[in-house]
């Protein structure tokens, strides 16, 4: 990835069909982001930022124009070389925790590494330092339904960090948590994209989160509105 | 990866225990009906072989052709060269001569007057010591009172004919029917022993006497209603049958009215229908419960399915390609499936098979039954009950999980945002 660039997209287009019309939902979106980036999609609903998170996440394809993530471009990958991309390089945290609920905190930490085919003593090792980031070391056996919901999203952190990953994707990432809780995760997720040099790419319109940003991007209808590199907490 | 879908397995008992004991159950179900309904069926033939007609009846024609009407002026003459000849011919086929006949049983009191008398019905068979018969009406286990005849002139009743007639073992009894050729005959035994079948129709009203008592009694000399052939197979196998009876009438005398004719069980019966109704019905039975069973595991398939939508959304985000979470969902419904149909056969197996040993005495739900049915319901365990409740608890649990996981290739990955984030 020349110059660090993790992600670019060039003119990218995604289109919907509804009943007869088309609706656009990403007008010609052209953006870079490099590696380490702390950066937020803000703007009102229905104004892009999840379709945007979902073709970085290799998870859906533009309907015209390029996106280059991690060095593959999305619109031509097939759906096992993306999955591959995303159990390699690519971690999730979305709006609701989603850990599976049969499983340990540990166990739904572990997912990912199993996965990839990681040895038992290098997931342990790995499971018990992303558990120690966000803080939950002594929850490790915890089943979800025994977690708050802060602690439920700091599982989903940890399972999204574990394989340190190159990309961090998170679509509002604490629309279900109180003040006090979306402090937390944040932090913890500021401190792995210091330790760890993880980008982190959030979808979101919670002046929390927006606060903690070092580049804000507003998405209006689809196009880019504006786009800031800021100091954390400047305003 | 195996030993985390196994916890996963384990953990969620709406994903392991109530589908395995949803399959566990319906395999016990079919395996079980289709022990007991063979055994049922096999009760049923060896009654009517025991009792009625063998497994194949050499009669004459016109005894063959009267059926049930048949009298004794319709026997077989010459039957010590017939059975000579059927031992030579089929020695894998146990051979006897039989004789229906009626008439009054007429019990003297001490002056040699009439205390009572019945109408009886009455079996001849070859009574000696050494005879299969003792074998093929279970004789000794029957034998409710006294002892076997041992000696000329002796008989045995059935125990309830028996209590009837107020006569115990030592009483002398007399015989009052017609000959072969119509005349009266009138003879004299001695009761030696009772008998209980456990056959409803025979334990009423019954008279077993020796063949050379009766052909003596009835003037039937070197004469039989019929000879009976037993297979040595456990049930009845018809085809066998045929192909006996089609050798032994090649090339025989179509036109002699007395000519030796043999027929199977199912034609000498008269039972033939039944036979085919009772083989249908059965396999109707076993077929509804297959696929009743089939239908709820693939219920329970689909329900397992939407109810981890989420999970199965979830793990696709993380990386886990459609194929490889496909192929997890069908090791598990298979692994299920295994569990579940081995612990529905064994249970099912153990349930035939204590029927099959033990048995359940079902006479007093029949007191009145003209059908030679055993009083004792049975199963009977066969090859076959292995694999009828296996193969399909197997198929269908694995079956419905493969067709209701197809549901992970329609997922559209983009969608899976929205899907998670509410
Ligand atoms: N699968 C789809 N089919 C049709 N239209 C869609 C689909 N996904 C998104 N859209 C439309 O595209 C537009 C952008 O949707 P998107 O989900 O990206 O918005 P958003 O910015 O994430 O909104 P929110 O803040 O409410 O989550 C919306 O008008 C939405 O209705
Ligand atoms: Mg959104």
């Amino acid at each position: 990835m020349e110059n660090g660039v993790v992600i670019s997209t060039d003119k990218l287009v995604r289109k919907f069909k509804v009943g007869r019309t088309e609706l656009v939902a990403l007008k010609e979106v052209s953006l870079e982001f490099r590696r380490g980036e702390f950066a937020g999609l803000v703007g009102p609903s229905g104004s892009g930022k999840t379709t945007l998170l979902n073709i970085i996440g290799t998870l859906d394809a533009p309907s015209s124009g390029t996106a280059v993530v991690l060095g593959e471009r999305v619109e031509s990958l097939s759906p096992v070389r993306a999955a591959s991309l995303r159990s390699r390089h690519i971690g999730f945290i979305f709006q609701t925790f989603n850990l599976l609920p049969v499983y340990t905190a540990y166990e739904n930490v572990e997912f990912p590494l199993l996965l990839l085919g990681m040895s038992q003593s290098e997931r342990r090792k790995k499971v018990t330092d992303a558990l120690e980031w966000v803080g939950l070391a002594d929850r490790a056996n915890s089943r979800p339904t025994q977690l708050s919901g802060g602690e439920s999203q700091r599982v989903a952190i940890a399972r999204a960090v574990v394989k340190r990953p190159e990309l961090v994707l998170a679509d509002e990432p604490t629309a279900n948590l109180d003040a006090e809780n979306s402090h937390k995760i944040l932090q913890t997720m500021v401190s792995l994209n210091h330790d760890l040099g993880t980008t982190f790419l959030f979808s979101t319109h919670d002046e929390k989160v927006i606060r903690y940003l070092r580049r804000k991007i507003s998405l209006i209808d689809g196009r880019v509105a504006n786009d800031e590199v800021r100091s954390p907490n400047s305003d | 990866m195996l030993t985390f879908l196994a916890k996963g397995l384990l953990r969620d008992r709406s994903r392991s225990l109530f589908p395995l004991l949803t399959v566990a159950i319906g395999v016990t179900l079919v395996v079980f009906m289709d022990s007991y309904l063979r055994g049922a069926t096999d009760a049923m033939f060896a009654a009517t072989a025991s009792f009625v007609c063998g497994h194949v009846r050499v009669a004459t024609r016109a005894y063959a052709k009267a059926g049930a009407d048949a009298t004794n002026e319709l026997a077989l003459l010459g039957v010590d060269s017939i059975l000579g000849e059927l031992k030579r011919d089929f020695p894998d086929v146990t051979w006897t001569l039989r004789t229906r006949f009626g008439g009054l049983v007429d019990v003297p009191d001490s002056m040699g007057e009439t205390r009572v008398q019945s109408p009886a019905a009455g079996m001849a068979i070859d009574l000696s010591p050494e005879s299969p018969e003792r074998k093929i009406l279970r004789l000794e286990q029957s034998l409710a009172s006294g002892h076997l005849p041992s000696a000329p002139g002796e008989v045995l009743l059935s125990d309830d004919f028996a209590r009837r007639l107020d006569v115990k073992p030592g009483d002398k009894l007399t015989l009052v029917s017609s000959t072969m050729n119509g005349s009266m005959a009138t003879y004299n035994f001695t009761l030696s022993g009772t008998v209980r079948f456990g056959v409803s129709a025979m334990d009423r009203g019954a008279v077993l006497a020796d063949i050379n008592d009766i052909q003596q009694a009835l003037d039937m000399p070197d004469a039989a209603d019929a000879v009976f052939g037993f297979l040595p197979v456990a049930g009845y196998d018809d085809r066998l049958a045929s192909r006996l009876a089609a050798r032994f009438n090649s090339g025989r005398d179509t036109t002699d009215r007395y000519a030796p004719v043999m027929e199977t069980m199912r034609l000498a019966s008269g039972l033939g229908s039944m036979f085919d109704l009772i083989g249908a019905a059965t396999g109707l039975i076993v077929s509804i419960f297959i696929v009743a069973m089939a239908v709820v595991l693939w219920n329970a398939g689909l329900m397992g399915s939407l109810r981890r939508y989420g999970e199965v959304g979830v793990r696709l985000a993380i990386g886990e390609s459609k194929p490889a979470v496909y192929r997890s969902l069908l090791a598990e419904s298979f692994l299920i499936g295994l569990a579940g149909s081995v612990l529905g056969t064994l249970a099912g197996l153990g349930l035939g098979y204590y029927l099959q040993e033990v048995g359940i005495d079902i006479s007093g739900m029949m007191p009145n039954a003209t059908v030679v049915i055993d009083d004792v319901l049975r199963a009977r365990v066969t090859p076959v009950s292995v694999y009828i409740g296996f193969v399909p608890g197997l198929l269908a649990t694995f079956v419905g999980a493969a067709i209701s996981g197809l549901g992970v290739f329609k997922r559209q990955t983009a969608m899976l945002a929205k899907e998670l984030g509410s």
